[in-house]
């Protein structure tokens, strides 16, 4: 027998844990503001965590799904796309989608239970948070199906848990992204976890990488708690698909530091030694501690950081506490651009029957 | 005798399947160590082990689909959704093939599957943990419905369910899960299916309703005796079949009927309802029928669910319209 077929998957990591350069790094990172932006990016998503989790346990925010432990991977597919490249999210990618101009007030909107928070004034055409595991991949595909279509150089990325590459929505996304040679990226976000799930249960393959290379789309993995090593696996990639050579699957490979959601309890399922040991790669500090050994960073940096982003999360803050509650007849608002008829009577009944304060 | 909440008495019917019956299966997403996020299948796992009580990959089309594969083989499956609104991928496995398997096959192949899933909302969720989409499976022929409201309804009924030959879709009321308490004999008795239930007898309006609407209704119903107005309170429970006959024998003391589902009205079961009873009982109704439904748009994002969901005052209203003939 020949063999007819073979596939490798590359790993890449920049910076290790430590935050030492493993060889050459790219053109990006040579600028010290660049990396810095990245930095600060990354502390404002692990800084505002902390307050949207507490606004929760306080009473003053629906559940919410953090991200800390995964803002290097945010942030670095983030930096690397361009504002015309189109993003589908799932639900906690918050770096990206505030690299993108998404704001603070509008991811709080949103998890307050009120659709406004969607109606992104930055990025219009970046799709909104998607809650039902693996439905956004087949939209990413569409959209770069449009791309190609219009000969426009631009493209999708969808993002997609790994425990979300199961549904057979991924893998119907990823096999025409291959077929068409559409221009895709496919983050895999393997964060260990599907709420209670490790990702060894969710398939027999060695990596998450690998699920693209049965639709012909290649596939490698990447340091996930490296923000260069991600923005230059992510800047390949995004320049392939430019050039029309079709899509690319890219698993990060992080750790959720955090609980699934505020409704969850890790502690239920999660072996307290591995939560531990992974606290130890986590991304803040190996970059940190590269800008420090360039010069580029410094205590009083970091107390000034630190401080201008508590003000900036306090003033989201105020600005979602005190934005226009919806009033009960916005849930007949945009179901259509032409109305029916018969839904006027249904919402001057609603508003007859407004809900009990709460 | 113990006192369960809803949800307590789900886990206490399905450890006493699973004792009874080696052929019994549980999968679902996250039911094994976490118990379901619910808590349904709480301790199950350590107890039967990790392939009597499984975590499935995170797929609701494969959780559907294997369920048949292993029904046919002649096991007794009971599979959690985790939440209504991920189901739609499910539905194309129930609808084209878990409905009709005994069909197409003139009975030589069956589906014993249990399908679980809460409904409805109330509950502050994000979006699509909120629906109430039990019409999409009464349209198709060959699956049950089933949707209790009480501790001790919940676990006679998933009993039921999971010793009936055929699949049954078995929707779990989220609000009511843990609202209230009752006695429950885990005594490893079934319920019928395929009947409604008087939870309060009257004399003046039929109010039907099911799941967690229940509780308004019953709450309006409550009202209204002050204002001397006697409601009768039909929890319909099987929502497919319908029990026609307890509706049309309420109809026919009581003369008026109000409907209170929390789905949308368009297409709703309601609908369904009220026409058999035009068609049925037409002279027997002393005013038209009201519906109170949730309104035809989309389930809002929660800081609206309680504007969409029916509230107490609409119900009495509903009731004293139909009074005023
Ligand atoms: C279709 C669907 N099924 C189930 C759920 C419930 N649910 C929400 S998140 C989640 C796990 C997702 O895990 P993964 O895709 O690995 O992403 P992560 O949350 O770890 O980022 C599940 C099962 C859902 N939202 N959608």
């Amino acid at each position: 027998m020949k063999t007819v077929a073979q596939f490798a998957i590359g790993y890449e990591q920049l910076l290790d844990a430590g935050g030492r350069p493993t060889g050459e790094l790219p053109a990006f990172a040579q600028d010290a503001g660049e990396l810095t932006r990245m930095y600060r990016m990354m502390v404002l998503c692990r800084m505002f965590d902390a307050k949207a989790i507490n606004l929760q346990r306080t009473g003053q925010l629906g559940t919410y799904a953090p991200c800390t432990g995964q803002e290097a991977t945010h942030v670095g597919v983030g930096a690397a796309m361009r504002p015309e490249d189109v993003l589908f999210p799932v639900y906690r990618e918050y770096g990206t989608q505030l690299w993108r101009g998404v704001t603070l007030t509008e991811i709080l909107t949103y998890w307050a239970g009120d659709e406004t928070g969607t109606n992104f004034a930055g990025p219009r055409q970046d799709f909104p948070w998607c809650v039902p595991i693996g439905s956004q991949a087949p939209h990413a595909a569409g959209a770069a199906m449009a791309f190609r279509i219009r000969g426009e150089p631009r493209c999708a990325v969808a993002y997609i848990g790994e425990g979300g590459t199961s549904q057979g929505a991924f893998y119907e996304a990823v096999n025409l992204a291959g077929a068409r040679r559409l221009p895709t990226v496919f983050v895999i976000v393997n964060n260990g976890w599907a709420i209670s799930v490790p990702a060894s249960a969710q398939t027999g393959a060695e990596t998450f990488a690998q699920k693209g290379i049965a639709g012909g789309v290649p596939g490698m993995q990447v340091d996930g708690n490296d923000v260069i090593g991600v923005r230059a696996v992510m800047e390949a990639a995004l320049a392939r698909a430019r050039a029309g050579e079709g899509p690319t699957v890219i698993e990060a490979l992080t750790y959720r530091l955090s609980d699934h959601t505020t409704a969850d309890d890790a502690s239920r399922y999660r072996p307290a030694d591995e939560l531990a040991a992974a606290w130890q790669r986590e991304p803040l500090p190996r970059l940190r501690a590269y800008l420090a050994a360039q010069g580029h960073w410094d205590d009083t940096r970091e107390q000034q950081l630190r401080a201008a982003c508590a003000a900036e999360i306090d003033a989201a803050v105020k600005g979602y506490q005190s934005r226009p509650r919806p009033a009960v007849g916005a849930m007949f608002e945009h179901l259509f651009a032409h109305p029916p008829a018969a839904l006027a009577e249904q919402r001057e009944q609603a508003t007859r029957y407004p809900p009990p304060a709460h | 005798m113990a006192r369960v909440t809803l949800v307590e008495s789900i886990n206490l019917a399905l450890n006493r399947a699973l004792a009874d019956d080696p052929d019994v299966v549980l999968i679902g997403e996250d039911i094994g160590v976490n118990g379901g996020v619910f808590r349904a299948t709480q301790g199950l796992q350590q107890r039967y082990g990790e392939w009597r009580v499984q975590d499935t990959p995170l797929a609701e089309g494969l959780i559907a689909g294997m369920s048949i594969g292993m029904a046919a083989q002649g096991l007794r499956v009971v599979a959690e959704i985790q939440f209504m609104g991920f189901m739609y991928p499910a539905l194309d496995q129930i609808a084209n093939h878990m409905a009709r398997l005994r069909n197409r096959t003139r009975g030589r192949l069956t589906c014993p599957v249990v399908i679980r899933m809460p409904h409805g909302g109330g509950i502050h969720a994000p979006e699509h943990h909120s629906e109430s989409l039990e019409v999409l499976f009464c349209h198709h022929a060959g699956l049950r419905v089933v949707c209790p409201s009480t501790p001790a309804a919940a676990y006679g009924l998933l009993l039921a369910a999971i010793r009936d030959p055929d699949p049954v879709i078995f929707l779990e009321p989220t609000r009511l899960y843990r609202m209230a308490r009752q006695e429950v004999l885990d005594n490893g008795n079934a319920l019928p299916l395929d009947r409604a239930q008087i939870l309060r007898e009257g004399d003046d309006v039929t109010l039907v309703t099911w799941g967690a609407m229940t509780h308004e209704s019953l709450q309006a119903a409550q009202q209204l005796a002050q204002r001397k107005i006697s409601c009768e309170v039909i929890d319909l429970t099987s929502l497919s079949p319908i029990d026609h006959d307890c509706i049309l024998d309420s109809v026919a003391h009581t003369g008026r009927l109000v409907i209170v589902h929390e789905a949308a009205r368009n297409a709703g079961l309601g609908a369904e309802i009220a026409a058999t009873v035009a068609e049925r009982a037409l002279y027997d109704l002393l005013a038209p029928v009201e519906r109170v439904t949730g309104y035809d748009t989309v389930m809002p994002y929660f800081g609206l669910e309680k504007a969409y969901i029916p509230g107490v005052d609409r119900i009495v209203d509903a009731v004293l319209r139909t009074l005023e003939t």
